[in-house]
């Protein structure tokens, strides 16, 4: 509980700049499989200074986060034989009597610019108290700092850290009314809360790609009629062309240390696989092959580059050591289209886009067993990016004809759709936790 | 650029075939089924009209001629943008593949002549794919079609600096539908006029 004891500081003075500006809640998340062994969880309305002025409503949006994940089940207000703010007001029999598992209450209270919010978890089973959280935001913060609060439930109870608190970025595109499409690239909470869009065009946007620390994205931009990739800061707005060779300037992925990107260029006349250093803007070419070689990814000890290259005909993934020593092993044997590898947090687990009779799939190779499971059921499922924790993947699909995000659990068991508003929504990628 | 090589000799054929004799009976066969079928003012289809035999010099100037038909050459691009002449300007391709088919053959030496007669007209061959697989995928698949189409142009005698590629990949597709015959609409190169 370390890091409960810093978020005060670290919220107020990291998140307060980023997280004020907007909060349209463009997309929403809808369980589609895999409910039945959720913990049953009772979040009592909050204490609050001002309902009618609270900017948003952080028990609402903690409740939002648990059962979003599919592991919670959270019991009605109506049904709820008692309100209780404060710890010594806690009936325990009032809960073990309506089948909780948990208790959540909290008291938020106004100082100046400052919401201080005091929050407490029980065991209803155990009759104890598991936690008490103390955070500080100003306004502007309040939803992000909901996250943090249901992170902090969510690994007191599940165990494994919460993905509540992450950031992801994604493409849409949509048709304005001048018969113009509009691309724009969204920075977003994981929930699709919080959507800033950070560039827009009349041109395709493609393939964001966090920094380690989650200060920067590099994404592939057309605006200027050629394909181009750009890095820009987040915090600034600020952003600078890192490559705009002829031919293809594609798919950038960070190297762990920050400094590098791998991209695909075709400047030498197909699709290669180049290590962009990022000081300099100097470039070394790691792959050779007369075939197609892209969407490379860095194993997390970046040692490794994992790319797709149809070099044996189909796609398939390889895998290379990153300084160009060494031969390029294919890994992929499953299926006649394997595409987009990426690697877990742990680098023990790949996910990619597996094709065969017509249809695309995310599936994960586990790289100590060998074993290649299908994680999903669609036609047209693609981009899978890794959760931080490593316990789920976001990825495009389509429903209905739309493309929309979708979440699985990398046992395949749970699966979420995030509705969206927007016209069509794609690429997503996962930032990285930072602590 | 052992893949350049393959390609270079596997269209050399087609396309001497094509506009040396044997290959006019097939222009005449197959127009039907191109749908981005050659509209020129004198010979709606080209050098198909002729039963002659004709040699490619000889192909090369009546096309010219139809081709031009009176107009200004600076005229021209407006024409081609007005889909008045050369209005095919879509190659069509198979899943997976970047091969050009022999039914498009006639519509890039339409356009292959009418640069080598214009070499200040510039062209953007876009390359594009359908939506299935990987977007970055297929980037480099939708480049490959356009760079088929970029060599045979170039087989034809139009020079490098009046032809660029872009690969759009999926991300403009034709067609938003997600049946089958979207996705043929989508697998496309397009020869735009600068």
């Amino acid at each position: 509980m370390q890091l409960i004891k810093k978020w005060p500081l670290y919220i107020v003075l990291l998140l307060a700049s980023f997280y004020m500006q907007f909060a349209q809640a463009e997309l929403t998340i809808e369980i589609t499989e895999g409910v039945q062994s959720a913990h049953k969880i009772a979040i009592v309305p909050f204490s609050v200074p001002d309902t009618e002025k609270m900017p948003v409503n952080v028990r609402d949006i903690i409740q939002a986060d648990l059962v979003g994940s599919g592991q919670f089940s959270a019991l009605d207000t109506g049904s709820m034989l008692s309100k209780p703010t404060q710890a010594d007001q806690v009936n325990y029999r009032h809960w073990a009597v309506t089948g909780q598992d948990y208790l959540v209450i909290a008291e938020i209270k106004k100082e100046q610019a400052l919401y201080k919010i005091h929050l407490d978890l029980f065991d209803v089973v155990k009759k104890q108290q598991l936690s008490v959280v103390n955070v500080s935001v100003e306004a502007g913060s309040l939803r992000m700092a909901a996250h943090h609060l249901s992170d902090a439930i969510y690994q007191k109870i599940i165990g494994v850290e919460g993905l509540f608190s992450t950031r992801i970025a994604y493409v849409t595109s949509s048709l304005k009314a001048n018969k113009k499409m509009q691309y724009d690239l969204y920075v977003a909470d994981y929930d699709g809360g919080n959507a800033v869009s950070i560039a827009q065009s009349q041109e395709p946007i493609m393939s964001p790609a966090w920094s380690p620390n989650g200060q920067h994205l590099a994404y592939v931009s057309f605006e200027n009629k050629v394909s181009e990739i750009f890095v820009q800061t987040l915090a600034t707005g600020k952003r600078k062309s890192v490559a705009k060779h002829k031919g293809i300037n594609g798919s950038p992925a960070w190297a762990p240390n920050g400094k590098q990107l791998a991209i695909t260029l075709s400047k030498s006349g197909n699709s290669d696989i180049y290590i962009l250093t990022l000081a300099n803007l100097s470039l070394r070419q790691l792959t050779h092959s007369w075939a197609i070689d892209t969407e490379a990814a860095w194993s997390p000890d970046g040692q490794s580059i994992l790319f797709t290259s149809n070099r044996g005909r189909r796609p398939q993934l390889y895998l290379m050591p990153s300084d160009g020593h060494g031969e390029a092993e294919r890994i992929t044997f499953v299926g006649d289209y394997n595409a987009r590898g990426s690697f877990s947090a742990d680098g023990q687990k790949i996910v990619m886009v597996q094709g065969g009779k017509g249809n695309y799939r995310i599936a994960l190779l586990d790289r100590t067993t060998e074993n290649t499971t299908i994680l999903t059921q669609g036609k047209s499922d693609e981009s899978p990016s890794f959760a931080p924790n490593g316990q789920a993947v976001i990825y495009a699909r389509r429903k209905a004809g739309k493309e929309i995000l979708a979440l699985v659990s990398t046992d395949g068991i749970r699966k979420q759709d995030i509705k969206n508003t927007l016209g069509s929504v794609r690429e997503p990628a996962w930032a990285a936790k930072v602590q | 650029m052992s893949v350049n090589k393959k390609l270079v000799v596997s269209l050399m054929p087609i396309f001497l075939s094509a506009c040396a004799g044997e290959g006019l009976k097939f222009w005449e066969d197959e127009p039907a089924k191109v749908n981005t079928e050659l509209r020129t003012g004198a010979n709606s289809q080209g050098c198909v009209g002729d039963n002659t035999q004709l040699e490619e010099g000889v192909i090369v100037d009546r096309l010219t001629s139809v081709t031009l038909g009176g107009q200004q050459a600076e005229g021209m691009a407006d024409d081609v943008a007005g889909n008045t002449s050369l209005a095919g300007r879509t190659i069509y391709f198979e899943y997976d593949s970047s091969q050009i088919r022999k039914e498009f053959i006639p519509v890039l030496e339409a356009h292959g002549l009418y640069l080598m007669n214009n070499p200040k007209q510039t062209v953007v061959i876009e390359g594009h794919s359908d939506e299935r697989g990987s977007r970055e995928y297929n980037i480099a698949l939708a480049e490959q079609r356009a760079k088929s189409v970029y060599k045979m142009l170039q087989l034809i005698g139009v020079m490098n600096h009046q032809m660029k590629v872009l690969s759009y990949g999926e991300e403009k597709p034709l067609n938003l539908e997600h049946t089958e015959s979207a996705f043929e609409r989508n697998r496309r190169a397009v020869v735009v006029y600068q």
